[in-house]
């Protein structure tokens, strides 16, 4: 289950969660991101880097699973 | 726009690293076709925009409608606030890349290479396992478009090398997360770059006010992956600007990414080239990526046009030996040096800007200042050495 919320809103579409994600699982264009739930791994290292914070991990939804 | 279905050379991504490959490869002869995602040529800026005169010598000459001020010091300010002015022996610029970005692309194009903006590449061409060439979208429409040779200069959100089985995510303490501004109403010196330190505004980097002409400013912070954790550039970013300069208005505001790590250790496939912030050519200690991005793009122009001409696809690997040689080692020390650098504690920041205040302006020199960091951290003394004996 894909874990990592995106709030587009407030995406500036700069791609550098795009650079950490080992698994190339974060299409980027210039208007729009997607995270592709297949490849996935909710490691969250594009958590991390995010500089405006448009990534986050879903606490909520973690718990709803468990 | 007409555009043909095969070019001898196909570049993805029109930012410094692309366009100086686009022109030495099409100064070697051959077909080129630039590949833009953007709607725009040098838009967003997302860039500090400093970068020393020896930097761009090579590849342009410099115009002052590219050039928003001229920098002959810089300042480094301690966590105690301690202020320490340096002359630089180098001097710079602050661009406007903008208009420096076309302005590079334009030199290519003046070359014969051909540039379409909003031009998403989406996949590659594969034809007995080699590059053949990409997947486009533009305006909705897609294309293929085949090409003898892929130059991937598609930035910090590279994944053109990807799909060619290169591996390029960067480990994320290695990647700085950025937010910066630019700013009016501000009063700062037209010709000083100005670096804060300490674990407060920047921890394991610094945060930059550049000048960009009269009461105005480029603004901003990079933090790791490791910093991001608990704490974003762009609450760094606010704080240090809420609490700094309470009257500034924001003229514009952008966030990026830095990947300050040595270059990737393969930056060839059969069929393609990685170039620029997409190789990670970024100088890992100062974050500076334009020149360092341009000296990448144009080794790989040149290999590039070589191969087509010569027609001999086994050539690209010397491109990875060309880059080693002139920067590729280099940016293996600085890297070294930054894990250094980064760790000081404040008071060795606070005791190293102290000490150096004491030095008389004109022996200031970052020579002197580097002497003054070792004697802080010994360790780095062997990483300096390998420097200065490397040539
Ligand atoms: C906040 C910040 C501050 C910086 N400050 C400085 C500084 O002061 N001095 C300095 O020297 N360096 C600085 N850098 C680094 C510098 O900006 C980069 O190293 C430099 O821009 C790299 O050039 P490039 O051509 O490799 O990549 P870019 O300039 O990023 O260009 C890559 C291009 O590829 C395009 N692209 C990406 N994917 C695709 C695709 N799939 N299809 C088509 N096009 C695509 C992008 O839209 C982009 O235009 C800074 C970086 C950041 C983020």
């Amino acid at each position: 289950m894909l874990l990592i919320k995106i709030t587009p809103d407030k995406c500036d579409y700069c791609g550098t969660c795009v650079g950490v994600c080992p698994e190339d699982a974060i299409e980027l264009t210039d208007s729009t991101i997607d995270i592709d739930e297949e490849l996935c791994t909710n490691c969250s290292k594009c958590v991390w880097v995010c500089p405006i914070d448009v990534l986050i991990f879903d606490k909520n939804k973690l718990k709803e699973k468990e | 726009m007409k555009i043909d279905k095969e070019y001898d050379v196909v570049v993805v991504g029109a930012g410094p690293a692309g366009s100086v490959a686009a022109k030495f490869a099409a100064e070697k002869g051959v077909s080129v076709l630039a590949l833009e995602k953007d709607r725009e040529i040098g838009t967003p800026v997302r860039c500090g925009e400093a970068v020393s005169h020896e930097g761009i010598a090579e590849f342009i000459v410099p115009d002052e409608k590219f050039i928003s001020s001229h920098i002959d010091k810089f300042t480094l300010i301690s966590p105690d606030g301690t202020e320490v002015t340096i002359p630089l022996e180098q001097k710079g610029y602050m661009l406007n890349r903008q208009l420096f970005d076309k302005a590079v692309a334009e030199e290519a194009m003046n070359s014969g290479a051909k540039f379409l903006t909003n031009a998403y590449v989406h996949g590659l061409l594969f034809e007995d396992g080699k590059v053949s060439g990409v997947k486009v979208k533009h305006y909705g429409e897609e294309y293929e478009i085949k090409s003898k040779i892929v130059i991937a200069a598609d930035g910090v959100e590279s994944r053109v090398g990807r799909w060619a089985g290169l591996t390029t995510h960067v480990d994320f303490r290695e990647m700085e997360g950025a937010y910066q501004i630019v700013a009016a109403n501000i009063s700062v010196p037209t010709d000083t770059l100005i670096f804060y330190f300490g674990e407060d505004v920047a921890p394991e980097g610094y945060l930059w006010v550049f000048p960009k002409g009269e009461g105005k400013a480029n603004i901003g912070i990079g933090v790791s992956g490791e910093i991001g954790k608990t704490k974003s550039a762009y609450k760094y970013l606010n704080e240090f600007v809420d609490r700094k300069y309470p009257e500034a208005s924001m003229l514009s505001t952008v966030s990026g990414g830095v990947p300050c790590t040595p270059s990737l250790k393969k930056i060839f496939a059969p069929g393609i080239i990685l170039v620029g912030d997409a190789a990670r050519q970024v100088n890992p200690l100062s974050g500076g990526g334009i020149a360092s991005g341009m000296i990448g793009g144009s080794i790989g122009g040149t290999v590039a046009g070589e191969a087509v001409i010569e027609n001999r696809p086994d050539k690209l690997s010397e491109y990875q030996e060309r880059w080693e040689k002139r920067l590729g080692k280099r940016h293996r020390i600085f890297d070294k040096v930054k894990n250094g650098v980064y760790n000081f504690s404040d008071e060795q920041f606070n005791s190293l800007a102290k000490s150096f205040s004491k030095v008389p302006f004109e022996k200031r020199t970052l020579g002197n200042l580097f002497k003054k960091a070792l004697i802080n951290q010994p360790s780095l003394l062997i990483e300096a050495a390998k420097i200065f004996v490397m040539d």
